[in-house]
């Protein structure tokens, strides 16, 4: 099914994804700032060419969703389950309070990549970054996981992890210990990280035709919360 | 306290104005002596296209301000001094206007024709127009309305219709703009009663733009007829539930409860609440209603081509004895009189 | 340091020693040896122990500390500064701001009638208090959205299952379903046990999408968007990691222990334009078949903010007042900020009507509402339905103690502990909120009543019939009032 939403608005273009009776595959052609793409859809797989505008899948779960472009603003907001492949790069707050689900960006993503991201038994959100990141990624991470390749080697963000209290930050190759936001400690990834960590690196080479050996050639450094209570002592 | 009547002939056949004046004076102890009023419809036949402005003035000076607003605005046809016996002391100037909208306006000529009287009432001080629609005018002041009547030279006009009120104010004090019948257009509205939920009313309906000069409960209820009936579009039917609607619990046992649950969610600050009994005076008819819970008294009263409604029946039957047919309405139900077809074409 | 706030005093010779009310202290404050000991430090005068002593033989009293008095260091001013400087910390306190400030509603009077227009007789005529929240079209050719049909327009306000039990929300949602009204679930997702009384539940959404997916926001009656609290604007929420027990984290969708932030902001909103993308992106997600409120904090510019919220395309707006309760917040925030409900609905009633938006949102206003005279004047001010926090868990046995945060309320009402939880039953403490509301709502048909209205609709927004009284001629003007002795 392909819909070309070249002259649709938002709510005409949602109302016709809503409106189809079958379960297949739809590709939609000359997207260009259409919002709320898929919001509170469930089950679909969706081709997006151009460029979705501001929250993209927001409140969907068990979406398919492969951008064949750059994704504005709010991508994946409170993300229940699912996949979003984005074969370009992201604006800002992206996977706002995921709750589960995968999302591969292989270029960069903005300001607050991840944030309030929290996991829940079998619910645990993921995001596998191709490029760099901007300030403040992961604050408020209650849960999940962040994978930074940083693969172009350039400055990532500032204040990473800030508030921190659940969950993991991968970023591969070098930065600096004041990038780091308050109450996040830097370790080495032990054996199980790696494992879990290839995982994804593999999946994500294979949508953006890399090589995954190349990309863990390069070592990892994980974040973590120092303390699941971090403003535990703030009060009087 | 007030009294209302009005008397009809749906055929189009005149009245004339003494008959309206034996039947609001019927009720003389309803008033005391602090306003009495008319509206007669018909009664300006030779210039039955052009908008007959009544209005008052406290002085000389308002009056040729008010002229120059006009004679920039409108084509004024004639004007002449309403004819009266002697002024009391205390009166206005009374001055009427037979006006022509200019054609490019004649879209919206109603529109413009509110504009004008809001703005000649809010912006020139001692001016007040009185009544503004076409073949028809209202005539009131200060005093019992039988005087008043007699004031005007009621007698000398006919008309197919009048309404009729006596007045006994409380919130404001007697006036001879504050009067009623209260005019808008072709709307008039004589009540008898005092609206308990006029402070919402008022605000409601100034958020639609219409500018309330005179601070009485009838101004506001004109124009939320006006609003309701001529810009809303809603059916006289649809307006009276909008003023007067039903419980909510009586909705639900309603055949069409969507929509009047729908009329009463959407116009919830246009509902009256209190007591109130009015008539409403319009080009194609007459339109009765009392309040939801019937506090104000109505009587309807029926003979030949005939339709009269008043507070009392006595004022019915000081015209017409020997009435056919005597109805008494009930709360929030309208009693509306159109006239035949013929005669509104 | 710090001395004890409060002395308890038992009366030995009375005393039996029957030990209830060492069970009965939420906060440890008395051990049993060969008589009932007290320390004093941890008293908090929730008075539970003295009600539940079967001898009466307990007195909390405040402590004179013979401080030597001083009109500015008061004595807590003292114990505050003795506490920070030996913590370091932000002081954290429960409940709304208790500062002695004039309370506006107690200079505003309500109209009656006589003679002119007649009175009615409440209890025998028909009188009605049913409301419709919910964006509605200028005229009749507009179409008419959802509405939320609410019996009174009294509504419970936002309390999430974390800050208060569950049996507090059980109890919360039982009375909202009895009496035809709302409770509000807070940002703390909805615990399956409120699933019978879903049609009267509000779900909020707030900066930390606690428990927030698809299902959620479908679940109930309406969404609410909360942005801010009148006890702390511009403040975040913070659900310590001892209050994420078993059960909240399942509700909140978090694990066990693990703190639950809600910022100030929501990282997703800085402007107003992305409060709009936010009402649009729920509006999408429930098909736009649901009323999508704000929530907010009255402050300074609260006009303004809630014209923006309106034009955003919010349903409806909750201004909660400088007086509005909180399971906790910095007591500097508390105090200090914000600004009182009866301005904040006065100036934001007004401003929708001036730009002609007036009909697009319903108001509801919330912040230190004490009793039916309260709600009325609220309504005549121009509010369509008003939120009781703090009365309702008053009316649940709360003392008002403001220890909500520490989680040891005696009550089982501010607590997660299973053993001060069970107190609370909530099958009594839905009677006793509909007791409340029901003798309010009665009280206000008794005003509709005397003021000559037989509908709610005719009083809201009616300031022809308030009148203020020794308020100064500024404040008469932002309240649209007239002063007493003027008539219409």
């Amino acid at each position: 099914m392909i819909i070309d939403a070249g002259s649709m608005d938002s709510r005409s273009l949602n109302a016709a994804i809503k409106g189809l009776k079958h379960n297949g595959s739809i590709e939609l052609n000359n997207v260009n700032g259409q919002r709320y793409i898929c919001v509170g859809v469930s089950g679909r797989k969706v081709e997006i060419n151009g460029t979705p505008g501001n929250d993209l899948a927001a409140f969907s779960s068990d979406v398919d969703i492969n951008v064949n472009g750059n994704a504005q603003d709010g991508v994946a907001n409170t993300l229940r389950s699912g996949r979003i492949v984005i074969h370009g790069s992201v604006g800002d707050v992206l996977g706002y309070s995921m709750q589960g689900g995968n999302v591969f960006v292989r270029d960069n993503v903005g300001y607050r990549a991840g944030i309030h991201m929290k996991e829940y038994l079998d619910n645990k959100p993921v995001i596998v970054i191709g490029g760099n990141a901007g300030d403040f990624m992961g604050e408020y991470m209650a849960g999940g996981t962040i994978l930074l390749l940083n693969l172009d080697g350039n400055h990532i963000g500032n204040f990473i992890g800030t508030g921190i209290h659940a969950g993991s930050i991968f970023i591969r190759g070098d930065f600096n210990p004041y990038q780091l936001g308050k109450g996040v400690v830097m370790v080495e990834p032990d054996a199980s990280d790696l494992e879990k960590l290839e995982v994804y690196v593999r999946e994500f080479c294979s949508r953006f035709n890399l090589d995954p050996d190349r990309v863990m050639e390069q070592g990892f450094t994980k974040l973590m919360p120092q303390s699941s209570r971090p403003y535990g002592k703030l009060y009087s | 306290m007030c009294s209302i009547s009005g008397i009809i002939n749906t055929d189009g056949t005149p009245i004339p104005g003494d008959v309206i004046i034996k039947s609001i004076a019927s009720m003389h102890d309803r008033s005391n002596g602090l306003g009495g009023g008319f509206a007669g419809y018909g009664i300006y036949p030779g210039y039955k296209d052009l908008y007959a402005f009544h209005l008052t003035f406290t002085d000389p000076e308002a009056k040729q301000r008010t002229e120059e607003v006009l004679k920039n605005c409108v084509m004024i046809h004639k004007d002449e001094s309403i004819p009266t016996e002697d002024n009391p002391e205390g009166a206005p100037i009374f001055w009427r206007y037979f006006i022509e909208v200019p054609e490019k306006v004649q879209e919206f000529e109603e529109d413009f024709v509110v504009d004008l009287v809001m703005k000649i009432n809010s912006n020139i001080n001692g001016a007040c127009v009185i009544s503004s629609g076409k073949d028809m005018g209202i005539f009131k002041g200060v005093g019992y309305p039988e005087d008043i009547g007699r004031f005007y030279r009621i007698d000398e006009y006919s008309a197919h219709m009048w309404t009729a009120h006596g007045r006994f104010p409380t919130n404001t004090h007697g006036s001879w703009e504050g009067a009623h019948p209260f005019g808008l257009l072709d709307w008039s509205v004589v009540h008898n009663g005092e609206i308990s939920s006029y402070g919402i009313n008022r605000r409601y309906i100034e958020t639609f733009g219409y500018g309330l000069n005179q601070g009485t409960d009838t101004e506001v209820v004109t124009y939320l007829v006006d609003m309701l009936i001529r810009k809303h579009k809603l059916s006289f039917d649809q307006a009276a539930t909008v003023l007067a609607p039903p419980f909510w619990d009586e909705i639900e046992r309603l055949d069409d409860r969507e929509l009047v649950k729908k009329l009463r969610i959407i116009y919830s600050s246009a509902q009256l609440n209190g007591p109130f009994s009015i008539i409403i005076g319009h080009r194609n008819g007459m339109v009765g209603l009392n309040d939801r819970t019937k506090l104000r008294p109505m009587t309807v009263g029926r003979f030949n081509g005939t339709v009269m409604m008043a507070s009392e029946e006595c004022a019915i039957r000081a015209v017409s004895p020997d009435v056919e047919e005597i109805l008494y309405p009930r709360g929030g139900e309208p009693v509306i009189i159109d006239l035949e077809e013929h005669v509104t074409s | 340091m710090l001395p004890a706030e409060f002395f308890v005093d038992i009366t030995h010779d009375h005393c039996r020693r029957c030990g209830r009310c060492v069970l009965e202290c939420g906060f440890g404050a008395l051990r049993q040896k060969e008589r009932i000991i007290a320390d004093h430090k941890k008293c908090v005068a929730c008075q539970r122990c003295a009600l539940f002593c079967p001898e009466q033989a307990i007195h909390i009293r405040k402590q004179e500390h013979g401080y030597k008095q001083h009109a500015i260091w008061t004595p807590e001013v003292r114990n505050d500064i003795y506490r920070q400087a030996q913590t370091g910390g932000v002081i954290l306190v429960g409940n709304g701001n208790p500062m002695p400030h004039p309370i506006i509603w107690d200079n505003l009077l309500l109209d009656a009638c006589q003679v002119t227009n007649p009175p009615i007789d409440a209890l025998r005529e028909p009188i009605e208090l049913r409301t419709y929240l919910g964006s509605k079209p200028q005229s009749i050719s507009g179409k008419l959205p959802d509405q939320i049909e609410i019996e009174t327009p009294i509504i419970f306000p936002a309390m999430s299952y974390g800050a208060v039990s569950l049996n507090t929300q059980k109890s919360l949602a039982g009375a909202a379903k009895e009496l035809g009204t709302l409770m509000n679930t807070g940002e703390g997702g909805v615990h399956p046990d409120l699933y019978p009384e879903l049609d009267n539940i509000i779900v909020q959404c707030a900066s930390g999408r606690f428990g927030v997916s698809y299902d959620y926001l479908n679940t109930a009656m309406a969404v609410e968007i909360k942005i801010g609290q009148g006890a702390k604007p511009g403040i975040g929420g913070h659900l310590p990691g001892e209050k994420v027990t078993e059960d909240v984290s399942r509700t909140r969708m978090i694990p066990v222990g693990s703190d639950a932030l809600s910022p100030s902001p929501h990282h997703d909103i800085y402007s107003i334009e992305d409060l709009s993308q936010l009402i649009y992106a729920i509006k999408e997600a429930t098909d736009y078949g649901k009323p999508v409120g704000v929530k907010v904090a009255a402050v300074h510019n609260i006009a303004a903010i809630a014209s923006g919220v309106v034009r955003a395309g919010a349903d409806f707006v909750s201004i909660d007042g400088y007086r509005g309760g909180s399971g906790a917040t910095p007591k500097v925030i508390r105090d200090h900020v914000g600004i009182p409900i009866e301005i904040a609905l006065a100036v934001v009633d007004e401003r929708l009507r001036r730009e002609r938006i007036r009909n697009e949102a319903s108001l509801i206003c919330s912040g230190g509402f004490r009793h039916a005279g309260d709600v009325a004047k609220a309504i005549a001010l121009g509010a369509d339905a008003v939120s009781i926090g703090t009365a309702s868990l008053v009316a649940l046995g709360c003392r008002v103690c403001q220890q909500c945060h520490t989680g040891n309320c005696s009550w089982g009402i501010a607590t997660q502990r299973p053993e001060l939880v069970e107190r609370l039953d909530p099958v009594e403490g839905t009677e006793r909120l509909v007791n409340l509301v029901a003798g309010w709502s009665i009280e206000l048909k008794e005003i509709l009543g005397a003021l000559g209205l037989n509908s709610i609709e005719s009083l809201r927004g009616n300031r022809e019939r308030l009148r203020g009284f020794g308020l100064n001629a500024s404040t008469l003007e932002l309240l649209g009032v007239k002063e007493v002795g003027e008539g219409q």
